[in-house]
C-alpha cells in the first residue's frame, strides 16, 4: 500500500454548530494515496465539498483530525505549508482567477510564495504549457471559454508545484467540450506530472476514470472502492439518489430483464464486450 | 455585446511606449496633463498638439482606437466650443448679426479649449492603451509605496483595484443574466418615468448585490488556497526596471516642459509680438 498524502481520522464537522446539529461530516476516516486519482461522489449536501475544504485547511474539523503530509491542519502554523502541498480548483472558474491577464493569474500563487522572478517565470511557462494554454498567456480571462478558464486555474496550482490538487466540481458549470478539456488535463496531471488528484463530482462518467471512488451520503462514507466494484452495486447507488454510468445502466437493465449479462461494466466498450460474451454463450 | 469590452482598453504591441517603465509612464502622463494647462499661446499649443500626435504615432496604437476614446466627449467639446464662440467677445469681430457676435477672442478660446481637452483625453487613454491593467496597478502600488510610512495599506489598495478590474466583466455578465431572468418573469424596464424606471432596477440590483458577496467569499477562499497573505514577502514575476530608454524619456520631457514654461512665462519671449495671442 502506498503512503497516504492526506489522511482523515474520525473527522466530524458541523456548520453553525450552535443552531444546527446535523453534521456535514460525521466520523469520516479515509486516506488518499500518493499519486492516485480519487473521485468523491455524492449528491448535494452529502458532505463532499466540506471534505474537500478540509484538505487544505479552509475548514478545520470539530473533532478528529486531518493530516496532510504529516502536518495537522488544525495547527495554524502549518496552514501555509499545507496549502503549498495541496492546491484547489473550484466550481466557478470566474471566482478563482485573480488577475486580468492569464499569465499574471498563474503567477499569483508563486508570487505569494516569495519566489525569485526568474523562477516564477519558469514555473508559469511550464504550467501553461502543461495545460496547453501557453499560446493564450496574454489573453484576458473573461475572453476564455469555461474549460480554458479551469485549465488556467489548474495551471495556477501546477505553478505552485503542489503534490496534490483538490477539484471541487470543476466541470459543473462547463459544457461537454469544456468537461472533456478538464478531464484530459486531469489525466495529464496524474500520468505526466504524478500529481495526486482528488475530484469531487456528481458526473458518474468522470468518476469511472478514477483509480478509486468514495461515495458519500449524509456526511458519511458509504463506499470506498474501485469504480468497478462501486458501480456494480447498482441498487445501493440508486438508493442514494445517484446514477450509474449509462453503460452500466444498460447492462444492469438487460440483466434485470432476465438476460444473464455481467453488469460490472464501466464504459461503452466493456458493455459491448459483456453483451457479445452473452450472445456468444447463446450461439 | 458586453462580452467584447476590453478592460483597461489595453492594445498589445511592442512599441517604445509599450516598453517604457509603467511608473515612468504614469509620471509623464501627469506631467503632460499639467503641461496642457501651461500652454497659453498658439505656438506652444501647436507644439503640444504635435507632441501628442507624435506620441500616438510612436505608440503604434491605431488612429481608430484613439478617435474612439474621444468619441464619448465629442459632444461636450462641440457644445462648449460653440458657447465659447458665441459668448466671448473681444478682439476682431468677424461676424455680427443681431445678438450673435463671432470674435477672434471667442474663436481662440474655443480652439484652445477643444485642443486642450482632446489632448488631455488622448494622452490619458494612451497610458491605458499601452499599459496592461496589472502593470498599471502594480506601478501605482510602487509609486505610492512611500505612503506606507503613514500606515496606508498601499498593497491592499492596489489588490482591490486589480480585483475590481478583474470582476467588471464578470459582473456585467451577471447583470445581463439577472436582467434577462427578470424580463422572463415579466419585469418591465422600458416604460414609465424616471422614478418608475429607477424602481424597476431594484430587482436587478438586489440579486446582483447578493451574488457579488458570494463571489467575494469564494474568491477569498481561492486566494487563501493560493497562499495569499497580506502581500508582505510577495515577489513579482514581472519586474519593473528603469532602463536607459526610461531615463531618455524623462530627459526629453524635462526639456519639453522647460521649453513650454519658458515660451509661456519668460518675459523676453512673451514680449515678442509673435507670441502675443495670449488668452
Amino acid at each position: 500500500m502506498a503512503e497516504s498524502v492526506i489522511k482523515f481520522n474520525n473527522v466530524t464537522f458541523t456548520y453553525n454548530a450552535e443552531e444546527n446539529d446535523i453534521p456535514a461530516l460525521n466520523n469520516v476516516s479515509f486516506g488518499v494515496n500518493k499519486g492516485e486519482f480519487l473521485a468523491v461522489l455524492g449528491h448535494n449536501g452529502s458532505g463532499k465539498s466540506t471534505a474537500a475544504k478540509m484538505m487544505n485547511a479552509l475548514l478545520i474539523p470539530d473533532s478528529g483530525e486531518v493530516i496532510v503530509d504529516g502536518m495537522n491542519t488544525a495547527e495554524s502554523e502549518n496552514t501555509l505549508n499545507i496549502r503549498k502541498k495541496v492546491g484547489m480548483v473550484f466550481q466557478n472558474p470566474d471566482n478563482q482567477l485573480v488577475a486580468t491577464i492569464v499569465e499574471d493569474d498563474v503567477a499569483f500563487g508563486p508570487e505569494n510564495l516569495g519566489l525569485a522572478p526568474e523562477e516564477i517565470r519558469k514555473r508559469v511557462d511550464f504550467a501553461l504549457k502543461a495545460v496547453g494554454m501557453y499560446e493564450l498567456k496574454d489573453r484576458e480571462p473573461h475572453n476564455l471559454s469555461g474549460g480554458q478558464k479551469q485549465r488556467v486555474a489548474i495551471a495556477g496550482a501546477i505553478a505552485m508545484q503542489t503534490d496534490c490538487i483538490v477539484m471541487d466540481e470543476p466541470t459543473a458549470m462547463l459544457d461537454p467540450s469544456g468537461r472533456a478539456e478538464v478531464m484530459n488535463t486531469i489525466k495529464m496531471l496524474k500520468d505526466e506530472l504524478g500529481i495526486t488528484v482528488i475530484l469531487i463530482t456528481h458526473y458518474m462518467d468522470e468518476a469511472v476514470k478514477a483509480d478509486r471512488v468514495i461515495v458519500m451520503n449524509n456526511g458519511e462514507i458509504i463506499m470506498d472502492d474501485t469504480p468497478k466494484n462501486v458501480f456494480s452495486q447498482v441498487e445501493i447507488i440508486k438508493n442514494l439518489g445517484l446514477d450509474v454510468p449509462q453503460a452500466t445502466e444498460l447492462a444492469y437493465r438487460l440483466n434485470k430483464s432476465g438476460l444473464n449479462i455481467d453488469y460490472s461494466v464501466l464504459n461503452e466498450e466493456e458493455c459491448a464486450q459483456a453483451i457479445l460474451r452473452f450472445a456468444g454463450v447463446k450461439r | 455585446m458586453v462580452k467584447d469590452i476590453t478592460i483597461g482598453q489595453y492594445f498589445p504591441s511592442d512599441s517604445i511606449i509599450h516598453r517604457l517603465d509603467p511608473r515612468v509612464k504614469i509620471v509623464l502622463t501627469l506631467v503632460l496633463i499639467v503641461c496642457i494647462f501651461i500652454c497659453k499661446n498658439i505656438p506652444s499649443l501647436l507644439a503640444f498638439v504635435l507632441i501628442t500626435a507624435l506620441l500616438v504615432l510612436v505608440s503604434k496604437v491605431p488612429l481608430k482606437m484613439v478617435l474612439k476614446s474621444i468619441k464619448p466627449i465629442a459632444i461636450v467639446i462641440l457644445f462648449t466650443s460653440l458657447l465659447n464662440i458665441f459668448y466671448i467677445r473681444g478682439g476682431t469681430v468677424f461676424f455680427e448679426w443681431k445678438f450673435i457676435h463671432i470674435t477672434s477672442k471667442g474663436l481662440f478660446t474655443a480652439l484652445f479649449m477643444a485642443a486642450r481637452v482632446i489632448c488631455l483625453v488622448v494622452i490619458s487613454s494612451l497610458l491605458t492603451y499601452t499599459t496592461t491593467p496589472t502593470m498599471l496597478t502594480d506601478a501605482i502600488e510602487r509609486l505610492l509605496s512611500p505612503l506606507k510610512i503613514f500606515k496606508i495599506p498601499v498593497h491592499t489598495l492596489s489588490m482591490m483595484m486589480t480585483l475590481a478590474l478583474r470582476f467588471i466583466p464578470v459582473l456585467i455578465d451577471e447583470i445581463d443574466r439577472i436582467t434577462n431572468a427578470q424580463k422572463a418573469r415579466g419585469a418591465d424596464f422600458e416604460t414609465g418615468g424616471l422614478i418608475k424606471k429607477a424602481q424597476a432596477m431594484i430587482p436587478i440590483i438586489v440579486p446582483l448585490f447578493i451574488s457579488s458577496i458570494k463571489h467575494a467569499y469564494e474568491l477569498a477562499d481561492a486566494m487563501d488556497c493560493r497562499c495569499y497573505t497580506d502581500g508582505s514577502g510577495r515577489t513579482r514575476m514581472k519586474q519593473m526596471k528603469t532602463k536607459a530608454s526610461d531615463y531618455a524619456a524623462l530627459f526629453v520631457s524635462l526639456v519639453f516642459v522647460t521649453a513650454l514654461i519658458l515660451c509661456n512665462y519668460a518675459p523676453f519671449i512673451t514680449g515678442l509680438t509673435f507670441f502675443n495671442t495670449v488668452i
